[in-house]
């Protein structure tokens, strides 16, 4: 236990001492998010829209009413057929369809629930999500002032659920990748670059300086070596998550729906198979600038096909198959699920299984290949 | 000096590819000795020491290190090696006080000793003042220092250093074996590598190794005694001319210049003291003196790497 707290202090120290690398560690991600941030945050107003009411009563122009009362819809166009209504969103003249099914008065008025859709444009996820989130509010509010309304007028009787049910269906990006993913994304892909490279680059490090000849000869076990090494790294980790939300939170408003318990619980099982991969990587590199180019050809396709930047299924079929080869894409899942739907963890159980075996696998075959000797 | 074998290895192999850079080494070292390992570049010093304290493994061979054998107890037998390798291997970003106590510690030095222990080596290491210093800061002969008190600071019967002097200012040097011997007090096994002949005398005993193999061994003065009266010193006016005159003559089987001298290895000196003389006459260079000498270590290298040690036999280690 001795040994290895002394080697966790020295650890620290060696991070400590390189403030560089650790300015590094924390600007970058705050910078990517500030970037990527502001560059999509344009403020969303007045969306044209297109409008097809079938039932065009009374009750369905006030609905219409307090949707256009929120600023984010503009009325542009009122057509009289669904196949135009996608027919201006597919030529990108309207962002948003609301249609209005023909039986919404009865079935406001006999108290059942009426059904409206709201079809958006995902092409451009951060409009489409804002007024996703804007429909389904003004929806809700226009339904409960038409039940207390009801209520008010005729006595407590028929259904008690929300007279106004609007369903949203996205088209194109159903993922609704952009800002209010990008956090997740962005939590994901520094976890992945920290873990990952900085592990390779510290025992690779020890290599290139010669310190591990003296490191070696020494009682230290092999595990207290690896433990010791990557034990800094997963405290930046989870400082480095903390950040990133918190910014994300405070500036661009990123919802943090789920349970922050499970989110650090499962950041942490994360971390294992990157960290694991970081050994791998350190036990085939000899200098740090080999550890640095062999980390490219997972990060690259982590980046591009694990759905941080564009929705898996717009992928061809077999680069589907590939990204379910990376945990970052279980990750990302698990991150989106929790930050922005808010789920608990009974919906990702099959994702968290996936991370424990990309664990056990990696951290198995470092700990396997590492051996505490030069050659 | 007690018999006691605390270091040995038996037919120790390394191959890196298919070439041996250690070949069937047979060493012993006794507790309280202090050898020598000197031989060429490339001779396998660094290979072979490496195998001794378990940072490579060996292709086939054992090393016993304090009745622990390597690979097999490797983890029991570090415990007992103090190991300073070649290049500087501590940590640039800590301080002296921060690399020795490190070391202490993984070594599991007890806690109420750690402090004191570093505080005695580095003051006797004259590193005393400079305790906060980053080690990256020192100068070589310094980092040479500090890396002795390192691996000295858990008492380690086996002691293996591995050209502990290389790099290092001549004065800086005197001072690296005064406190390499004040320091060991008797009861360790050192085994030092080291290319300069001129050290190699302080060694109890010299093992010349070259392709992974030891040549021979044996005291220093022993060693220097089989070349008695086989060196003569020339001393002439046109070194150039000389020496293709030394070189001709039949008896002398090698000419090396140290310095402005020329120095003859003979296979009997009789026949070339009186024949080099005259011819440097009748080719009218100025001889200022030739005479024999007494073998350096270093004459003794020569002619063991260019005859491969052919003339020497194999001898057992004089302990
Ligand atoms: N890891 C390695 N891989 C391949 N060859 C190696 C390796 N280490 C050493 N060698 C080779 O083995 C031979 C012996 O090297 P070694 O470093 O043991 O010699 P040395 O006697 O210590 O030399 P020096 O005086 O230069 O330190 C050299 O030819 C060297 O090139
Ligand atoms: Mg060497």
């Amino acid at each position: 236990m001795r040994r290895f707290r002394a080697l966790i202090k020295k650890e620290m120290i060696h991070m400590l001492r390189d403030p560089r690398t650790l300015i590094f560690i924390f600007m970058m991600p705050i910078m990517q998010l500030l970037l990527l941030g502001y560059a999509n945050n344009t403020e969303i107003k007045n969306v044209p829209t297109v409008v097809f009411n079938q039932d065009n009563s009374k009750a369905s122009r006030a609905l219409l009413d307090s949707f256009q009362a929120t600023d984010y819809f503009s009325f542009d166009y009122a057509v009289y057929s669904q196949a135009e209504v996608y027919r201006l969103i597919d030529a990108g003249r309207a962002k948003v369809g609301i249609i209005i099914p023909p039986d919404y008065n009865q079935n406001v008025a006999t108290r059942k629930t009426a059904d409206v859709l709201v079809l958006l444009d995902g092409a451009d996820p951060t409009i489409a999500s804002a007024v996703m989130s804007a429909a389904a509010l003004a929806g809700q509010a226009h339904g409960a002032s038409v039940r207390s309304q009801q209520l008010a007028l005729q006595g407590p009787t028929g259904s008690a659920a929300s007279p106004v049910d609007v369903r949203t269906n996205v088209l194109y990006n159903p993922d609704l990748l952009g800002s209010y993913n990008l956090v997740p994304g962005l939590i994901a892909m520094i976890l992945f670059q920290t873990a990952t490279s900085l592990t390779a680059l510290a025992i690779v490090k020890e290599r290139e300086r010669g310190t591990i000849e003296q490191l070696i000869v020494t009682p230290i076990r092999s595990w207290e070596l690896i433990v010791a090494k990557i034990i800094p790294y997963i405290l930046v980790s989870f400082a480095n998550t903390v950040l990133i939300m918190a910014v994300g939170t405070f500036l661009f408003g990123v919802p943090l729906r789920g349970s922050l318990v499970l989110l650090f619980g499962l950041v942490g099982l994360y971390l294992l198979p990157t960290l694991g991969l970081g050994l791998l990587i350190s036990t085939a590199a000899k200098t740090q600038q080999q550890a640095q180019l062999m980390t490219m050809p997972i990060m690259l396709p982590s980046m591009m096909l694990s759905g941080v930047f564009f929705p898996i299924s717009s992928l061809p079929l077999f680069l589907q198959f590939v990204s379910n080869l990376l945990p970052l894409t279980y990750f990302i899942y698990i991150l989106r699920s929790i930050l922005v739907k808010g789920v608990g963890i009974e919906l990702i159980i099959p994702q968290i299984v996936a991370l424990t075996v990309f664990a056990i696998v990696l951290l198995g075959l470092a700990a396997m290949r590492f051996q505490k000797t030069l050659d | 000096m007690s018999n006691e074998i605390l270091l040995e290895t038996e037919n120790l192999i390394k191959t890196f590819g298919t070439f041996r850079a250690v070949d069937g080494l047979n060493l012993q070292v006794h507790a309280g000795e202090m050898v020598g390992l000197v031989g060429p570049d490339g001779a396998g010093k660094t290979t072979a020491i490496r195998l001794m304290c378990g940072a490579l493994s060996p292709t086939s061979g054992v090393v016993r290190v304090a009745g622990y054998e390597v690979p097999a107890q490797v983890e029991k037998a570090r415990e007992q090696v103090g190991y300073l390798a070649q290049r500087f291997g501590l940590y640039g970003d800590l301080s002296v006080q921060e690399n020795i106590e490190f070391f202490g510690e993984v070594f599991d030095v007890p806690v109420s000793e750690v402090k004191q222990r570093a505080a005695e080596l580095l003051n006797f290491a004259g590193l005393g003042d400079f305790t906060d210093r980053p080690a990256s800061a020192l100068s070589g002969g310094m980092q040479k220092k500090l890396g002795l008190a390192s691996a000295l600071v858990h008492r380690p019967k086996v002691l293996l250093l591995d050209e502990p002097t290389g790099g290092v200012d001549p004065v800086a040097r005197q001072e690296f074996w005064h406190l390499l011997i004040a320091l060991l007090r008797g009861g360790s096994a050192v085994l030092v590598s080291t290319p300069y002949m001129d050290e190699a005398m302080r060694f109890n005993r010299v093992i010349f190794m070259n392709h992974g193999r030891v040549l021979t061994q044996g005291e220093p003065r022993q060693l220097m005694s089989r070349l008695e009266g086989r060196i003569l010193e020339l001393d002439a006016g046109d070194q150039m001319a000389a020496r293709q005159i030394a070189e001709d003559d039949p008896e002398v089987e090698d000419v090396h210049t140290f310095g402005n001298h020329l120095h003859l290895r003979v296979s009997s000196a009789k026949g070339p003291m009186e024949r080099i003389p005259m011819k440097l006459k009748s080719a009218n260079i100025p001889m200022e003196h030739m005479l024999q000498i007494p073998a350096t270590l270093e004459d003794v290298f020569i002619h063991l790497i260019e005859t491969e040690g052919e003339e020497y036999e194999q001898p057992t280690p004089s302990a």
